[in-house]
């Protein structure tokens, strides 16, 4: 595992703007008041005339982004994903995603690991309203090089994409010089025979961890990282269930309608394989530092080996 | 054009509406008629467009917030040669590129889709903005309900457009008076309306939007305007010229039966009769 120091992904949307801005000129930025906990702001200090802070009105921000594509821009709107995907929904489905406009949603803080400020900002269901939008790309990024990878393939894909980033520090996996971004292609991080894990976002590195943990009681767990949900790699999903025919999905977002959901869809409708779906139970967050809530919620590498062990008839 | 000449044609822009929404056996009348002087001044005297280019990057553009009031914008843009006037018989029906709400993707001269009360405003905020940023020179137009400004996301748009100094954008008022529930001083009043305007740093002028002359020498003002954007608070008559839709809170929303299109459509002949004996 890399030596390199863990980054929020919200840090690596930051510095991924301040890259693409200097190669295209079209590349605007607005925040609602919070760039400097969206990162944005090596943006707004390297391009200060493309970057609009729209103030506490994310609605209205959202509206402007869809106006400024009509004329030529690619916006990237920031907020914290409970306001990108949840205050702004009806405008991101009905300015954006109706006349499927090339605008790009980098939604921050998204998942308990905003830890301290609690359930009010702790975004669980953003993935689920997402990705019910027609036309919709939703991205959830597993560390710094992919987050950075993500943000410039949302910006050469012609149309709205969601990109989900973190407030906490994670490790950095994808450090091989080979390393490569496809939109809507999932990757094998790990093979294995008796179950598949499939995880997202920070959740990836996690359940790696927990896979480690498995091989020394004995299971062999592959891992898969899907981070993009939709458009979802079926072709890679329907393969792990042909060969391990067994299924968890890992994710720091409600069960319902997320990263579970997707895959339960494709599952249930073109190989119905054994499914566990681990995130949060369909509860509000609470308050408390990430790490502790990470880990009492049962998604970090513990509490994920444990219930992989204990739905597949092991020991605790 | 002369007023004459912009009156006759406010005269076809509500037969179009009259038969699209009589054609779909639904829709909204009556916010469309009250506009129509609006919608006819836009597009046949202010804006610089052209419906063989409808894409020209230097063009002005126009957001129907309003955008339950699309029979009135197609009309128009039907009337100026964007698509055939035929066509406006297609209204809501299954399969027609002429949707219930503005819809940018399929509808030509449709600068931005539309429908969900509260949003133009801020699409017109970033089309403005986008302008600015890029020294073109167009102008931007927003048509607003009275009702649908009690939507809050018109006035953080407002703050916005204040704030920024947009003085290539123009927000216009359908102050017809009239929302679904009743009489918009009796449902939640927005008013005074002039004054949110202004103490949101914009320049106000307060008209009569069925009137030519006071819509020229407004837009006019608009124009000159530099360094803040201007709102046009437009009185109106809702569902005007047509006898039994006027001031009537009952044809916000509803299309008129085979009898009652044909009374609509002797109203306004006897309209157009009358202008051409001036």
């Amino acid at each position: 595992m890399s030596e390199l120091k863990p980054m929020a992904t919200r840090e690596s949307y930051g510095n991924a703007l301040l890259e693409l801005g200097k190669e295209h000129e079209n590349l605007i930025v607005l925040d609602a008041d919070l760039a400097a906990a969206t990162k944005t702001g090596v943006f707004r200090k390297a391009f200060p005339d493309r970057h609009i802070d729209c103030g506490i009105a994310e609605a209205n921000m959202t509206g402007v982004a869809a106006g400024l594509s009509t004329c030529g821009f690619v916006p990237f709107i920031s907020t914290f994903a409970m306001f990108a995907a949840g205050r702004s929904y009806e405008q991101v489905r009905n300015s954006i995603g109706y006349p499927h406009l090339n605008v790009k949603i980098g939604a921050t803080h998204a998942g308990i690991s905003v830890g301290e400020d609690g359930a009010s900002h702790q975004c669980l269901e953003d993935i689920a309203l997402m990705r019910a939008i027609p036309g919709m790309v939703v991205i959830n990024p597993a560390d710094d090089v992919e987050a950075r990878a993500a943000v410039r393939a949302a910006y050469a894909y012609d149309g709205p994409v969601y990109l989900r980033f973190g407030r906490l520090a994670i490790p950095v996996m994808n450090d091989s010089p080979d390393y490569k971004f496809e939109i809507g292609k999932g990757v094998l991080l790990r093979d294995g025979r008796d179950v598949t894990l499939i995880a997202t976002g920070l959740c990836v590195y996690e359940t790696l961890c927990a896979a480690k943990m498995l091989a020394e009681k004995g299971i062999d767990a592959q891992v898969i990282n899907i981070h993009t949900i939709k458009p979802i790699d079926e072709e890679m999903i329907l393969a792990a269930a042909e060969k391990t025919g067994r299924i968890f999905t890992i994710e720091e977002h409600s069960i319902i309608g997320g990263l579970g959901g997707a895959v339960a869809e494709v599952l249930s409708e073109k190989r119905p394989t054994k499914l566990t779906r681990i995130g949060v139970n369909d509860v509000f967050g609470e308050s408390g530092p990430a790490k502790e809530l990470l880990h009492k919620y049962k998604l970090d590498a513990e509490g994920i080996a444990e219930r992989v062990q204990k739905e597949l008839g092991g020991t605790a | 054009m002369t007023n004459l000449e912009l009156q006759k044609i406010a005269v076809e822009v509500r037969r179009g509406i009259i038969d699209g929404v009589h054609s779909a056996k639904a829709g909204h009348p009556g916010g469309s008629l009250s506009a129509a002087e609006i919608f006819t001044y836009l597009y046949f005297e202010e804006m610089n467009i052209d419906p063989k280019n409808p894409k020209d990057p230097d063009r002005d553009r126009f957001v129907l917030s309003k955008g339950h009031t699309a029979p009135g914008l197609y009309s128009t843009l039907a009337n100026r040669g964007y698509f055939p006037v035929e066509d406006l018989l297609t209204l809501r029906h299954t399969g027609s590129y002429l949707q219930g709400h503005p819809d940018m993707k399929h509808i030509p001269g449709v600068d931005m889709s539309s429908g969900s009360l509260g949003q133009g405003v801020s699409a017109a905020c970033g089309m403005a903005l986008a302008g600015k940023l890029n020294g073109r020179d167009y102008r931007v137009y927003a048509l607003c309900g009275d009702g649908e400004i009690e939507e809050g996301q018109i006035w953080e748009a407002a703050m916005f457009a204040g704030f920024r100094k947009l003085d290539n954008l123009c927000v216009i008022v359908d102050n017809n008076n009239l929302q679904i529930d009743g009489p918009i001083d009796k449902v939640c009043s927005p008013y005074p309306i002039d004054k949110k305007f202004e103490s949101f740093n914009f320049h106000v002028i307060s008209i009569n939007g069925n009137d030519f002359d006071e819509l020229r020498s407004a837009f006019a003002e608009a124009k000159a305007t530099k360094g803040m954007p201007t709102a046009i608070v437009a009185r109106t008559l809702k569902g005007k010229d047509i006898s039994f839709m006027e001031n009537s809170v009952d044809w916000h929303g509803k299309a008129p039966n085979d009898e009652e299109y044909a009374v609509a459509v002797e109203d306004l002949r006897k309209v157009g009769e009358a202008l051409c004996q001036n």
